[in-house]
């Protein structure tokens, strides 16, 4: 005849440390876009921006660039493994990848490792950082600008 | 510290601009108007179910056993295909968020030079050289960004989708590079099961009229499945011939229509491999390309709703409350959990 419901909330609050007040204030952002140059495929130009001349080598940069085309360049691969899922996956009217992860799946999930891995060790001691493509729309490799706190005067 | 807020979890679906509609918490992704898409499912199931019913218990006895079963494969694949097409992402392209968008006008502007007062400034289009074709990229106003090469901007859906081939009311969706191999495979079945179907209805008339001593079963329900079928034939046949031939020369319903490629200013399709075999296994067995548009990601979203209310719930479900995270309105993230529980006691 009546119903019934009862909600409690049960809160807990975290200390909060001091360091994490100071967070960082973006200077700026550099979007590297798309190299449409070989078709469609995903590939990023590797022409490097002015804003960055004073963080990090353009070498070291150029190379972080190359190695993600590359990534993406064997996740897009046309060849006999890509034909073999393909074809494999028709066969099942595409269920199986309700239980199997695509290659390019695979790939991005190393691509984001990669990255993970570039900003901890390299960009990050810089004030940089870079952000997943994939959080983009796969258009441009965004890199943010934080001010230098180190240094004294932030640009 | 300043008043605290609970944010409630909000997917990403949600706040996504554009004029699609998301079923099953976003994991769903169509077109708003789906009624066409509800009467091809309705001509589908319902031509299918009148042949299941009707010529199948006749042909199974008859004839061969295997004919009602090759067509329940037929069929499911033909659903498993309309599905697919209908409910997945197309290949949308998310639009630029404001800083992206800001740092493309400084570039244009950048790239324009001065422009007299009152004069109109150039288009917006990039040249980009692609196996030595020069193709135009043009800006999306409506996105804020440079449209790839060989995407578009659906009108209907409000959206840029990469590789656009058109928008099909029948599939209640834009057909993109992300499900046009299942587009074609759904024509190309449909095609086969409109003809299957056909062949075997015809089969059985004949069949019946062969033997006329026979009783005589109501043959109406088979007219209106070959009826439907005919009709059907015309347009799905030929549907399937004209993707058969795009996908040969590695081209687009919409550069088709638009004649991109079509001799006129000599621009040759600079994404043919110039080989019909090749162009068929990259369309059709090429990677899988992922959604970028991640439509079941969290978005934290700020409301005003108390931390610690214990207001009674009408609701009957007895699922408990998603987790809340709580931001204050300092920059300072509190990581908080509050879990409400809803119990509800069966009524009589």
């Amino acid at each position: 005849m009546y119903f019934v419901s009862r909600k409690c909330a049960v809160v807990r609050i975290y200390q909060v440390r001091l360091q994490d007040l100071q967070q960082p204030a973006v200077s700026s952002k550099v979007f590297i876009q798309r190299d449409y140059s070989s078709g469609t495929i995903c590939k990023f130009q590797t022409k490097f921006p002015s804003e960055l001349e004073s963080r990090i080598d353009k070498q070291q940069f150029e190379e972080t660039i190359q190695t993600l085309n590359n990534l993406y360049a064997e996740a897009e691969k046309l060849g006999g493994k890509s034909y073999l899922e393909g074809c494999l996956a028709c066969l099942t009217a595409y269920t199986i990848f309700l239980c199997m992860e695509t290659h390019y799946e695979k790939v991005l999930k190393k691509i984001a490792r990669y990255i993970k891995d570039q900003n901890e060790k390299i960009y990050a001691p810089r004030g940089l950082l870079l952000t997943d493509p994939i959080e983009r729309g796969l258009r441009v490799v965004e890199i943010t600008i934080f001010e230098d706190r180190s240094i004294g005067s932030g640009r | 510290m300043s008043a605290v807020m609970i944010t409630r979890k909000v997917r990403k679906w949600e706040k996504l601009p554009g004029k699609n509609t998301f079923c099953c918490d976003g994991r769903v992704m169509m077109a708003r108007q789906k009624g066409v898409f509800y009467l091809t499912l309705f001509l589908i199931v319902g031509t299918c179910a009148l042949f299941f019913a009707f010529e199948c218990p006749y042909l199974a006895v008859h004839l061969s056993p295997t004919i009602p079963v090759f067509a329940a494969l037929l069929f499911l694949f033909v659903m498993a295909m309309l599905l697919r097409t209908s409910f997945s992402d197309p290949g949308v392209l998310p639009r630029a968020l404001p800083e992206e968008a800001t740092f493309i006008e400084m570039e244009i502007e950048a790239a324009n030079g001065n422009v007299p007062a009152g004069q109109r400034p150039p288009p917006r289009i990039r040249n980009v050289q692609i196996n030595n074709q020069i193709v135009k990229l043009k800006y999306c106003y409506t996105c804020k960004i440079f449209r790839p090469p060989r995407a578009s901007h659906c009108s209907i859906c409000d959206n840029c989708v990469d590789r656009f081939d058109h928008h099909c009311p029948w599939v209640g969706n834009c057909v993109g590079k992300r499900n046009y191999r299942y587009f074609y495979l759904f024509t190309l079945s449909l095609s086969l099961l409109t003809i299957y179907i056909f062949t075997f209805d015809i089969v059985h008339v004949v069949m019946r009229k062969y033997q006329l001593s026979n009783q005589r079963e109501q043959t109406g329900f088979t007219v209106l499945e070959v009826l439907v079928c005919f009709f059907t034939l015309w347009s799905v046949v030929g549907l399937t011939g004209f993707h058969t031939y795009l996908i040969s020369l590695n081209q687009t319903t919409n550069e088709d229509i638009k004649g991109s490629w079509s001799g006129k200013n000599r621009v040759q399709n600079p994404y043919s491999h110039k080989n019909i075999l090749k162009n068929c296994c990259e369309v059709l067995c090429g990677p899988t390309y992922p959604s970028v548009l991640d439509r079941r990601g969290v978005m934290q979203e700020d409301s005003p709703v108390s931390a610690a209310s214990a207001a009674p719930s009408s609701s009957s479900s007895t699922n408990p409350v998603p987790q809340t995270t709580v931001r204050t309105h300092t920059h300072i993230n509190l990581n908080i959990k509050s879990r409400a529980i809803t119990e509800g006691v069966g009524e009589k």
